[in-house]
């Protein structure tokens, strides 16, 4: 098989993991979604929602299940529509680090 | 008999001009390019812009008070949120879909064309749901 830089792992394991991180990112969805509609929508309970240690780490396993779901989707589209290896590369590279900073800038806004 | 010369050029790559006015998609094909759009539009920009709401709403109450009653009034932040809306419900619904696809559910083309309407109905339901909360 050829094999490229810019491809993928050729194997179940991202497909597999983008079906994981979906599944826990809904169950997230659906607990933030009943907290919002049920809650008072003031400061104090904002606050005091995310300075709960569980809220804290859910948050962050978002965070990370969505790092890892949208590497696997853009990649799979800069797959499809962009063909030079450079140019791929160089994206795919700026995805990586913009995924970073989002990681980083979360665990900043958790824990400050 | 189809000689060398017949032998048609692959992989085709199609020209702008044929995707947007020749290919005709059936209902489950367009729940497949909305959901790639929608996945690409939550990408970017729409975590970073979650991200600073987050971060300006949690950092202290005057910037809970500025998003809540200032920033979300604006009405290209109201456009903005509709569409980040949008494609957060449609790509969650989508995804369900694509879930219990992979899992053999619904895979025959009448179902599969029911699950797709069902799919496009509920986020623009959803959508509206949400979206009448920010106002």
């Amino acid at each position: 098989m050829k094999r490229l830089v810019v491809g993928a792992h050729y194997g179940l394991r991202d497909w597999l993991a983008q079906r994981i991180t979906a599944a826990i990112m809904a169950v997230y969805t659906l607990i933030m979604a009943g907290i919002c509609l049920k809650g008072s929508f003031t400061y104090g309970a904002w606050k005091d929602l995310f300075a709960q240690g569980w809220m804290r780490v859910a948050t962050l396993l978002f965070a990370a299940s969505l790092a890892w779901h949208a590497w696997v989707g853009v990649r799979d589209i800069l797959m499809d529509y962009v063909r030079p290896d450079g140019v791929r590369l160089t994206l795919q590279v700026l995805v990586l680090l913009l995924i970073a900073s989002y990681v980083g800038w979360t665990v900043q806004i958790l824990w400050r | 008999m189809a000689s060398a010369s017949a032998k048609k050029i692959r992989p085709k790559y199609l020209s702008l001009p044929a995707l947007l006015f020749e290919i005709r998609l059936p209902v489950p094909g367009w729940v497949s390019i909305l959901h790639r759009i929608s996945g690409a539009l939550l990408f970017f920009p729409f975590v970073a812009w979650v991200l600073y709401l987050l971060d300006t709403s949690l950092a202290s109450e005057q910037g809970f008070d500025y998003i809540r009653n200032r920033y979300l009034a604006l009405p290209l932040v109201k456009l903005g949120m509709l569409v980040f809306i949008w494609s957060y419900c449609h790509h969650f619904c989508a995804g369900i879909r694509y879930l219990l696809l992979d899992l053999d559910l619904g895979v025959d083309l009448k179902t599969a064309r029911l699950t797709s309407w069902i799919v496009i109905v509920a986020g623009l339901l959803l959508t509206a749901f949400f979206g009448a909360k920010l106002w």
